[in-house]
């Protein structure tokens, strides 16, 4: 792989607080090597914003491999950047070329507050998980584990769900802000497995009460949400998810 | 004296006795007792959920915007657990012994063993949570072996197994949460202990978004707050990961264990340059199929294609035969610096060996064509079928690494080099997991105590979930059943008013500096002092040097740092700066210690004490002690020693030849 550096124009929007209206600000870095990654660039720029007496760019981050789901950037108009299945801190600069301009927002979101340039609240996820998205056992209870064999191809898409990080890029992406693909694929992890089946039809009412109570929009089938996932989870969880919640409407047992 | 409370009576029955005899606090009494958690990785959530669970009022901190995102979740390769459902001759004894000896005899006995033994009851508890393991066609959970193990002990999920399995926990919290027995508070970090009358009785914590102070009384402390890695800068840790609650507590009046115990992880990738902000490692799970070597001639500038096969130095397998490529953590990573400080590195750098799937993907790509039925394959239609299967296997890591360096793994071999990852030491824990501190207890990799000198693969989340689903519930009983008399204190005690006094007295301190060199550049630079003088390899001299340097960065720190903003606001870099200042007390106590054990043992190898064969030697007769670091004041500490017993396990040379 050959390595270049480059020069770069970032335009990156700032606001003070929750209450601060915002603006785009334009910086100029320089000498970005193409083996940096899009945070790392980040990193540079806020040692010069130091050095310089500015404040530095506020932004969400912690593992830096792609797993915890902190970073949040919503670069050129598409969350996490240009890269397929992958999260903002495991873009790296090759993906630029000298001379680039690249625009970077938080996520936006009337259920996801700015609390500071590009951070935001997305504690709306945890109470979303509060209303139902777990199973209900307390510890020290169980069977033992090979008591409950469970189809290879079931555990895989449960596994294919639970791979869910929480980032919120799918809210990010959505026209409407909907928190559809998220809940889906909670609902769909834990649907899917035997353990899950008591409490699957309250989890899908108390879950979608919740994502519509925090402010989430409606679903519309775009799938713009499916395209930027960082984990590639799939859309047909929420058809799914909407089946889920009508069997769960429409059927009495108790 | 120290008195690590290990309960007498045979090692198997040790944990079984003391369950059957320790103190329980009656349901209506849990309901008056509150209980802090700092931090929710696997310790922490797990904890919360399993306190909240029995009755207790918990509050759980996390400096993260949501206890799901700890680092626990950045855990890949898997679980152990003595369940030995591959019939391959693993049991709970098997499991603790290939763990104290894994660690280099520098563990407790009595520790382990309850370790081995609630392993099974973890693998049980996660599948009902519905943690999604990876299962084989028969519906049954699959394993896989890990490095300084014979047996197939490791349970999976893909290479995430850390997030599955911290998503099982902060399920369980927030289903807590839901249930108003645990209070979460997220963007938050604890910046003091208060103790009263000898007792931890409650926090200092500083809400991140507002910046304000606030205190929050507790029965008991606990610290699940993770390793501290980061003081050598670059580590696999997350960004955030930090010892500030360790050190605090540390200050207070709990003791440090062993605090130059640090994991050095084999397989990361290598740096690429000075803008590096943190590693990136590849499972261990890797080395069960991939094959490690370097070129038998130094310096050797081909590409890893045009070098046959022959002239390839697949070292770990020539000088450990019975183990090879799964030798131990630090096994593996001194055998890397040694091949590559002899000149035979790879790649730009020189500083990485190649960690290559080609025989995998051919012996893989055989078998499947076997399966199918297809005869006479040619070599593309065997490769096709191979590289399908270590997708399957791998496919999440070998992406990783793609992303990282724009190198297909697939095609090439990748490359790697050791990395800091993990620390053995923490807080001095008795076997009730109590620090010094009467009512501070420290979980997980926080503390010191089940690893010894060196951690093997997987048992990080296996010990995690057992100090805080299966351990703590019974043993902070038998602390509490004491205290049911004792009242909520009102936060407005002198005691918390001293303590937050004295945060934000350092706080201002810190910003009134208004210095020249960011806080960044300051942590670079311990971690440079750290990996070059105290990192792999260590000696005297060295040591000493990095003593004198760490104390003149400490007070370039203190008179030089700039920190940008206020404190009444969202501020990284002032937490930053409160995280890096505890780093640089913290790097100078690895280094007295890491001078004071004048032995090599696990991840702790010190020059002056290597075999004819350069692998690490003890001195059992001098050092076969824990130790335990008092804080006295700056820059002092006195040493007290925990004698290891060895009633089972017999001390010996470790071999993985």
């Amino acid at each position: 792989m050959e390595h270049y550096n480059m020069n770069l124009t970032l335009k990156v929007w700032r606001q003070k607080n929750k209450d601060d209206r915002g603006q785009f600000e334009t910086y100029q870095v320089k000498n970005i090597s193409s083996e940096m990654s899009f945070l790392e660039m980040f990193d540079v720029l806020n040692e010069e914003l130091i050095r310089d007496g500015k404040d530095p760019i506020t932004f969400d981050h912690d593992c830096r491999e792609g797993i915890c789901g902190a970073c949040s950037m919503y670069i050129d108009g598409r969350p996490h950047g240009p890269w397929q299945a992958n999260t903002t801190c495991q873009l790296h600069m090759r993906a630029y070329k000298d001379g680039d301009t690249i625009v970077v927002e938080p996520w936006r979101a009337q259920a996801f507050p700015v609390i500071k340039d590009l951070m935001v609240d997305r504690t709306a996820f945890d109470r979303i998980i509060q209303a139902g998205g777990y199973i209900s056992i307390n510890t020290g209870n169980p069977v033992d584990a090979n008591a409950i064999p469970i189809e290879k191809d079931k555990a895989d898409l449960a596994f294919a769900n639970a791979a869910c990080i929480g980032c919120g890029a799918c809210v990010a992406s959505c026209k409407n802000s909907s928190a559809m693909l998220f809940v889906s694929a909670k609902v769909s992890h834990l649907a899917l497995l035997p353990q899950g089946d008591p409490e699957r039809k309250d989890r899908a009412l108390n879950m979608i009460a919740q994502m519509d109570k925090e402010g989430f929009g409606g679903c519309t089938n775009t799938g713009a949400c499916e395209a930027v996932c960082p984990k590639e989870i799939s859309i047909s969880n929420i058809a799914r998810l909407n089946s889920e919640y009508l069997r769960a409407g429409f059927t009495v047992d108790k | 004296m120290l008195n690590s409370r290990i309960p007498a009576g045979p090692l198997e029955n040790k944990w079984t006795d003391y369950k059957g005899h320790c103190k329980l606090v009656n349901p209506a009494n849990k309901r008056h007792i509150e209980i802090i958690i700092i931090g929710t990785g696997l310790a922490g959530a797990s904890a919360a959920a399993a306190l909240g669970e029995l009755g207790y009022k918990v509050k759980t901190f996390c400096f993260q915007d949501s206890p799901r995102r700890a680092h626990s979740i950045a855990a890949q390769g898997g679980i152990n657990a003595a369940k030995n459902y591959q019939n391959d001759g693993d049991s709970v004894f098997r499991l603790f012994y290939d763990t104290v000896k894994g660690g280099d005899y520098r563990a407790r006995e009595g520790n382990v063993h309850r370790l081995a033994e609630v392993s099974a009851n973890i693998i049980d508890q996660c599948v009902a949570q519905g943690v999604p393991f990876a299962r084989e066609y028969g519906g049954l959970l699959s394993n896989r072996s890990f490095g300084g193990t014979q047996v197939q002990r490791t349970f999976y999920a893909a290479g995430q197994t850390g997030q599955q399995l911290l998503i099982g926990a902060y399920q369980a919290l927030e289903r807590q949460i839901a249930l108003g027995n645990v209070i979460q508070y997220s963007r938050h970090e604890m910046l003091d202990i208060v103790k009263i009358d000898g007792k931890a009785r409650g926090i200092i914590a500083r809400n991140l978004v507002t910046g304000e102070l606030e205190r929050h009384f507790g029965h008991a402390v606990l610290l699940c707050t993770g390793g501290y890695g980061n003081v050598f800068y670059l580590s696999t840790n997350a960004m955030g990961s930090n010892v500030t609650a360790a050190w605090k507590a540390h200050v207070k009046g709990a003791y440090f264990g062993n605090p130059c115990y640090t994991q050095i992880h084999p397989t990361c990738i290598p740096v690429s340059g000075d803008h590096q902000s943190k590693l990136t490692l590849m499972s261990e799970s890797l080395r069960n199929d991939g094959r490690i070597w370097v070129p038998k001639k130094q310096g050797d500038a081909r590409k890893a294609s045009e070098i046959p096969e022959e002239e390839r130095d697949y070292y770990l397998e020539r000088r450990y035969p019975a183990f090879g490529n799964l030798v131990p953590r630090d096994v593996a990573s001194r055998a890397a610096k040694e091949r590559c400080d002899a000149g035979f590195g790879v790649g730009t750098s020189k500083q990485a060996v190649y960690l290559d799937y080609a025989d995998a993907i051919q012996r893989y790509g055989k078998i499947e064509c076997r399966k199918l039925g297809i005869n006479n394959p040619d070599a593309e239609t065997i490769r096709k079928q191979g590289v399908a299967v270590v997708k399957a296997k791998y496919g999440n890591l070998f992406d990783m690494y793609e992303k990282i360096t724009g190198e297909n793994p697939y095609e090439v071999p990748m490359r790697i080099y050791p990395a800091v990852h993990y620390t053995m030491g923490g807080l001095w824990v008795d076997y009730e997991l109590m620090t010094t501190v009467p009512g501070l207890y420290c979980l997980g990799e926080a503390n010191f105590s089940d690893h010894g000198a060196n951690r093997l693969g997987a048992s990080a989340l296996m010990q995690g979930l057992a100090d805080g689903y299966f351990v703590i519930p019974y043993t902070i009983g038998n602390y509490l059943a004491d205290d049911i008399r004792t009242k909520p204190i009102p936060t407005t005690d002198p005691a918390f008013e001293a303590a937050e006094k004295e945060v934000r007295a350092r706080i201002e301190r810190l910003m009134g500096i208004k210095g020249k060199q960011t806080v960044e550049s300051f942590h670079k630079r311990l971690g440079k002092i750290m990996w070059d003088k105290c990192g792999m390899a260590r000696n005297e001299k060295g040591l000493q040097e990095a003593i004198v340097e760490i104390q003149q960065l400490k007070k370039e720190f203190w008179s030089d740092v700039r920190i940008p903003g206020g404190v009444l606001e969202m501020n990284p870099e002032l937490d930053k700066a409160n995280r890096v200042a505890d780093f640089i007390e913290l790097g100078e106590l690895m280094c007295k210690d890491a001078l004071n054990r004048r032995e090599s043992c696990g991840g702790h190898f010190r020059e002056e004490s290597q075999t004819e064969e350069g692998e690490a030697m003890r001195d059992d007769n001098n050092f076969q002690y824990v130790a335990a670091w008092e804080f006295k004041s700056d820059s002092s500490w006195e040493l007290h020693k925990e004698t290891l017993e060895f009633e089972v396990v017999k001390p010996s040379q470790r071999s993985y030849k």
